[in-house]
């Protein structure tokens, strides 16, 4: 048996450290729905969502009270909805509607998948459908989007970027009533990944199989939890603290995970390996970086600590899962973690660090909120920028940024819940806008071509 | 199927008794047992099996919470796996 210390611990992480399994997302391939017309092919969409979906809720919920571990959402991610709308432009909206519907009827928190892969080319439909999403991101409650901008293989598609600063602005102002609420749905990616369960980029890639269970774990106070009992350890020693604690907590999402694929009837796809932070105290990635010495985030020496973090956390998480994927690694969002709200709005952490950080942690620039008056071009240089380092750099980088309508620095901005509320942050003062204008593509990296 | 029932709190008389009771009242064996002040804390540990009843772990666990909270101390049942997932490789 066990050890009544090591069942305590567990307890524990539970108890008073916040641990949990921050989502079930269903990953559900969405090809065979595809018909001659928008009608059909939404009549389709829906019934396969709820068909494969009915139970997710319930069986998270059972496995929650079983093993006594919360599964905070239960999520479904689906085939990247502009491949399903390429045959009628123009009525994306029906889409859209039936899959925020299909959402709803079967009770699942969010639904990930209003997304194009527009990383080398944008086809007529492709440019269509990412135009619609500013209003499907208003007009719906659970649906998340995302867009592919760039990659490692691909280089960055710079007028995809540049559309991408236009709907977000767009967003922003359709959703002006909810503080931009519209962009805290949306995020543009550089090498985003197809087994992703996290939102708002989860979507289910066209090279999946038909119906898969991803799992994200969480855990950042279980870390910072486990450091501050070794206040005297050096770095080294700081690294093996965190490979453990992240073996245990991944561990627990593997058995989520097989239990989840095999009561649902699906195929186990990965467990994502993530410090994924709330806004309540005590689940926060940036109180890890201060419990390592830091005065506050932001401050030099965060982009050390956070790399150590985020390669620890991969490593330790590494041995606990027979498939790991999706984002794996600590998240940084700004709004949605204490230590960060209160970094960004004491000074300590600024936008430009906040780039720096994103080259050595899991995603990017998530959850920041900018002044509203801040330009679409400036928005798209931002995402520039992201898309840069990740490209360069073979990792995924993200922008889900709200340029939030009649607030500049020094205001906030609250959207409730697990998105929390974030300080406005300043950009910069220059402006890139000749840059955007050019369009084209930045060429792919030399170290991209590896045949 | 094996379950971990871990009760925390502050010591008085009878936690064992009506835990017991609980547990017998829904045909839940008791195969071992232990307490001890582990941090600071009143903590008993009880390995039960659930083959021998009727009621799912699913319904057991909230219903063992609730009983806790009635008599002043936490009360968590755990199917055992997740002990075994988490500190055994």
């Amino acid at each position: 048996m066990i050890s009544g210390y090591e069942i305590l611990e567990t307890v524990k992480m539970v108890k008073d450290e916040h641990f949990d399994v921050r989502t079930i997302t269903m990953g559900i391939s969405l090809l065979d729905c595809i018909r001659q017309d928008a009608k059909q092919t939404a009549t389709a969409v829906y019934d396969k969502i709820c068909k494969r979906a009915e139970n997710i809720v319930k069986v998270g919920e059972d496995l929650s009270s079983e093993y006594g571990v919360p599964i905070v959402n239960k999520r479904v991610s689906v085939t990247p909805a502009s491949l399903i709308t390429a045959n009628f432009p123009g009525q994306e909206k029906l889409i859209a509607k039936a899959l925020d519907d299909a959402a709803k009827k079967v009770g699942i928190d969010f639904l990930g998948g209003y997304s194009a892969l527009v990383h080398k080319g944008m086809t007529p439909w492709e440019e269509s459908f990412i135009k619609s999403i500013p209003e499907v991101l208003a007009t719906t409650d659970k649906l998340c989007s995302s867009v592919n901008v760039g990659s490692t293989r691909s280089g960055l598609n710079m007028d995809a970027v540049a559309l991408c600063g236009k709907i977000i602005k767009e967003a922003a102002e359709l959703t002006k009533d909810r503080g931009g609420f519209g962009c805290a749905k949306f995020v543009a990616f550089c090498n985003a990944v197809e087994d992703n369960p996290f939102m708002a980029g989860a979507f289910h890639g066209i090279g999946e199989g038909d119906c898969v269970i991803n799992v994200g774990v969480s855990g950042p106070g279980v870390v910072s939890h486990a450091l501050k009992s070794a206040p005297d350890a050096n770095m080294t020693e700081i690294a093996e603290i965190v490979k453990k604690t992240a073996f245990k907590i991944t561990r627990v999402g593997q058995l989520i995970a097989t239990q989840a694929a095999k009561r649902l009837n699906a195929s186990f796809g990965i467990v994502d390996l993530s410090l994924a932070p709330t806004p309540v105290v005590g689940d926060s990635v940036g109180h890890i970086l201060e419990e390592m010495g830091l005065s506050n985030v932001g401050t030099h020496g965060t982009t050390a600590c956070l790399a150590l973090l985020n390669d620890a956390v991969k490593k330790g998480g590494t041995m606990a899962s027979s498939h790991v994927g999706g984002l794996s690694g600590a998240f940084i969002p700004v709004s949605e973690d204490v230590g960060m709200i209160d970094a960004a709005a004491g000074g300590f952490l600024t936008l430009s660090k906040l780039e720096a950080m994103t080259a050595v942690c899991s995603v990017g620039i998530d959850m920041v909120a900018v002044p509203g008056d801040t330009s679409w071009e400036t928005i798209a240089a931002l995402i520039a920028d992201e898309a840069a380092i990740g490209m360069v750099n073979n990792k995924t980088t993200a922008v889900r940024v709200i340029p939030v309508p009649g607030k500049t620095v020094g205001d906030s901005v609250s959207f409730g819940g697990l998105l929390g509320e974030a300080p406005i942050m300043a950009t910069s003062k220059g402006d890139a806008s000749r840059f955007i204008h050019r369009g084209g593509r930045i060429p792919a990296p030399i170290h991209g071509n590896k045949n | 199927m094996k379950a971990i029932v871990t009760v925390i709190g502050k010591d008085k008389p009878g936690i064992i008794a009506k835990i017991s009771a609980f547990l017998a009242e829904r045909s839940v064996n008791i195969e071992d047992i232990s307490q001890t002040v582990l941090q600071n804390n009143f903590t008993m540990i009880m390995l039960v099996n659930l083959e021998g009843s009727t009621a799912k772990i699913t319904d057991l666990a909230p219903e063992a919470h609730a009983l806790g909270k009635e008599i002043g101390v936490e009360i968590y049942m755990q199917n055992e796996e997740v002990f075994n997932a988490m500190h055994k490789i």
